[in-house]
């Protein structure tokens, strides 16, 4: 690799600097969809800094202007399921959040646990788990949603409502993995679904 | 520059006034839940809860370093390099 910096890249100094402060400036988004992927905040911290590298050297592909969050989550994402396939993740659960609960909705007779609903989620195959997070939890629009994704908005809108389902029945029915061995029994069909995915759909090359 | 991470703030701020019906009611189109779940907001606060983290100090180190690697060389030879400063770091 080259020792000097100023031979890289096509972009101005500039431009370069408006890349790095964008960048930095999607730092937290980039650990929020990563633990809600990985669940693991030590192993989603990694992905991020893999994603920053990845990302600083792709940066020439990066259009001046366009969503930087957006940008970064399709390399994101697509860092993670390489991982995954490399079986690095787990599917772990970080109890530090088990302490949290979420005030109990009106005429709900027991509060949620966002520690159940982490796991919860984190049971969902990566597809409708990705799909949630990017809508129901980082805001994005199903058209943004489906285009981190690489596939149709109406796609994206199935996995949404299917993984709004089935968390829905998971939380009412007290359903939920308990321990990392059933992590692990849910991280086995997560996989196997990975591989259909690969299959047919293939990770997006977008980034 | 990134629309998206302000138009997610928006969103974030006005998140505890908008649990029921407000941002993304999608099920209503696919007909599966037939009330907006109650763990939906749970869902925002899972995500906000990290967003809101102080960054850790392995982020700030790998930041720093990234102007001295060279963009356009597209390899990770200087993204192992940062990696492994960052693992003795730690």
């Amino acid at each position: 690799m080259s020792g000097d910096p100023s031979v890289g890249g096509t972009r101005t100094p500039s431009e370069k600097s408006d890349f790095k402060r964008d960048l930095t400036g999607v730092v937290p988004h980039l650990r929020a969809f990563a633990r809600g992927l990985c669940g693991r905040p030590d192993v989603a911290d990694d992905l991020v800094q893999e994603t920053l590298l990845k990302a600083w050297a792709a940066q020439d592909r990066f259009e001046p202007g366009t969503s930087m969050r957006a940008w970064t989550f399709v390399i994101l994402r697509n860092a993670y399921l390489t991982d995954m396939r490399r079986n690095r993740f787990r599917g772990e659960y970080d109890e530090g959040v088990a302490e949290r609960i979420l005030t109990a909705p009106a005429g709900q007779e027991e509060p949620i646990h966002l520690s159940d609903l982490h796991r919860a989620l984190l049971s969902l195959p990566a597809e409708r788990r990705e799909a949630l997070l990017l809508v129901g939890a980082g805001g994005f629009s199903y058209e943004e949603a489906a285009a981190i994704c690489g596939c149709a908005v109406g796609t994206i809108k199935s996995r949404v409502g299917r993984a709004r389902a089935a968390l829905s029945e998971m939380l009412a029915n007290g359903n939920i993995p308990r321990r990392s061995t059933d992590d692990a029994i849910a991280h086995r069909a997560i996989l196997e679904e990975l591989d259909v995915v690969a299959a047919g759909n293939g990770v997006s090359s977008r980034s | 520059m990134g629309s998206g991470t302000d138009h997610f703030i928006m969103a974030s701020n006005h998140r505890q006034g908008a649990s029921n019906g407000g941002g993304n009611d999608g099920g209503r189109h696919d007909g599966a839940p037939r009330r907006p779940p109650e763990w939906a907001d749970g869902l925002k606060q899972l995500y906000d809860s990290v967003v809101e983290e102080a960054l850790p100090d392995s982020f700030k180190d790998l930041l720093d370093q990234l102007d001295a690697m060279d963009p356009a060389s597209g390899k990770t030879g200087g993204a192992d390099a940062a990696r492994g400063s960052r693992d003795t770091s730690q």
